[in-house]
């Protein structure tokens, strides 16, 4: 079973139960021992052969649409980093729920400043898949 | 070549294993065997291919236990060297996949195991099937081999765990270049040759029976057809037979099991000429058979139809409102059997709540269709 851990990134105190101070006031340290810890949890998917993908997103984005034939898309944004964005995100393949739950928590206990676990919330996406062969 | 080396490959392991070689240290060498072969036979082709393989593979047994034997002080490991000795296939194959499927490992790792050791794909074709990156499926192939690392395997071990592993790779059905269906199919038929186990023969004909409505299954565009708009004349009528052959003669040896009843169940509506022909009370009755051996909520709803389809929809909505309204196809179901008893809109309320629910996007779509069709009236 496939399932998506997305990262948000969003600046309010919403991200984590205990609040979050922003990155860039974190001790050079700190920012480095998360990093570290990030890139330690895709390489924990790799060594248990659940590793899909992970990837990083740019902060800015633009919402785009159709506006008729012959005209040009409608754009609008970017927004300010305020609004609720996607910061990245793992895809991987395990035997159940239960363990995507688990390698979620893990990601989440990243650590912030002083070392302490962030807490930050990892939202968590069943893929869809194909249905199975034997309904009856 | 590549079909012969596929063939030969899980027999090579086969005989390493049975002369008592370790099993991730024989893999490796059968691996390093085929490649060898790759290399060499285009130039020569040698007259016994399988004994080529066996002897080079039994060498790099060899050499791998001495460079392991080097690095611990050339402490020599007796008793893996293999002996010559003729080979075995028939035993092997049952011996082999038990070791892939043993209850050590988890469902995913039997898979991969399986279908690398047993099935000859190469890494690279079972990460295509499941769509995940190769580096990923060697991980799980190595993490796996790891567990049953240090097992000594000569006698087969618990067949329930074979048969379930073939079985989910069967139901993974086609997702690329390579068939999983049909690889299933050929490792079950394998192990069905082997063996007179009526539960492994009723697993193949299962499998048989099921594979025959493949191309009946799904609209050119991906669309799902149920089983009752299905158009029977593409089901493949040999493979029917065939299948119908396998579970009569697994039948007539009078020890029934899961994977025959299930047979039975798909060979009573392969058999049906039109879906209203169907034979819903002896299906009733085969669902009453598999519930002694699987008396699980899936079960419990699936033989909630045949009894809606035997006593009226009324009697199978009361069997599906006991069961866990979280049970996947549930709402389906009930959706089903609503329309049948006429309740429409409720049965268009289901639908799309089963659509949300659905963990598949073309049963999402079929379902959300269903919901589209009552709703326009």
């Amino acid at each position: 079973m496939k399932y998506l851990l997305l990262k948000h990134y969003r600046s309010d105190h919403e991200i984590a139960p205990d609040g979050l101070v922003p990155m860039d006031q974190w001790t050079p340290d700190e920012v480095a021992a998360h990093i570290a810890f990030m890139q330690r949890v895709t390489e924990e998917f790799q060594e248990r052969g659940e590793f899909v993908d992970a990837q990083g997103l740019s902060p800015e984005g633009t919402y785009v649409r159709y506006d008729g034939e012959g005209r040009p898309p409608v754009t609008d944004g970017p927004f300010a980093e305020t609004k609720d964005l996607i910061a990245g995100w793992w895809v991987i393949d395990v035997e159940s729920q239960e363990r995507a739950y688990e390698a979620a928590a893990y990601a989440s206990s990243a650590p912030g400043p002083g070392g302490r676990p962030i807490k930050e919330w990892i939202e968590v996406r069943p893929i869809m898949s194909e249905p199975p062969t034997v309904t009856e | 070549m590549n079909e012969l080396l596929r063939d030969l490959s899980p027999q090579v392991l086969g005989v390493l294993i049975r002369r008592g070689a370790e099993f991730a240290a024989a893999e490796d060498a059968v691996q390093e065997a085929l490649l060898e072969a790759v290399r060499r036979w285009p130039d020569t082709m040698p007259d016994n291919p399988l004994g080529w393989l066996v002897t080079v593979a039994g060498r790099k047994l060899i050499d791998a236990q001495r460079s392991e034997s080097a690095r611990r002080q050339r402490e020599l490991r007796t008793g893996q060297e293999p002996e010559p000795g003729p080979t075995e296939q028939a035993d092997d194959t049952l011996l082999l996949l038990s070791r892939c499927c043993h209850p050590a490992l988890t469902p995913s790792s039997a898979i991969a195991l399986t279908l690398r050791a047993v099935g000859g794909l190469t890494t690279a074709q079972i990460a295509e099937a499941f769509m995940v990156p190769e580096a990923t499926m060697a991980q799980r192939i190595t993490r796996a081999k790891r567990t049953l690392s240090g097992e000594r395997f000569t006698r087969p071990g618990e067949i329930g765990a074979v048969l379930r592993v073939l079985y989910l790779i069967f139901s993974e059905g086609f997702t690329g270049e390579v068939d999983l269906a049909a690889e299933a199919i050929r490792l079950t038929r394998q192990l069905a040759a082997t063996s007179d186990d009526p539960e492994i023969a009723g697993l193949l004909a299962l499998m048989l029976l099921h594979h025959a409505r493949r191309s009946a299954r799904r609209t050119d565009s991906g669309e799902i057809v149920p089983l009752a708009e299905q158009d029977r004349a593409l089901w493949d009528a040999p493979m029917v037979a065939e299948g119908v052959d396998i579970l009569q003669a697994a039948l007539a040896r009078d020890r029934l099991g899961e994977y025959q009843a299930q047979a039975a169940i798909a060979a009573l509506h392969d058999d049906a000429a039109t879906s209203e022909q169907t034979d819903w009370p002896q299906i009733l009755g085969w669902y009453d058979v598999l519930t002694r051996f699987v008396d699980g909520p899936v079960v419990a709803l699936n033989r909630a139809v045949a009894l809606g389809e035997v006593e009226g929809p009324a009697a199978g909505l009361a069997v599906v409102e006991s069961l866990d309204p979280a049970l996947p196809r549930r709402d389906a179901v009930a959706a089903y059997l609503h329309e049948r008893a006429g309740n429409l809109t409720e049965a268009a309320r289901l639908y799309a709540v089963a659509a949300q629910k659905s963990a598949s996007t073309a049963e999402r779509d079929h379902l959300t269709r269903q919901a589209a069709r009552l709703n326009a009236g």
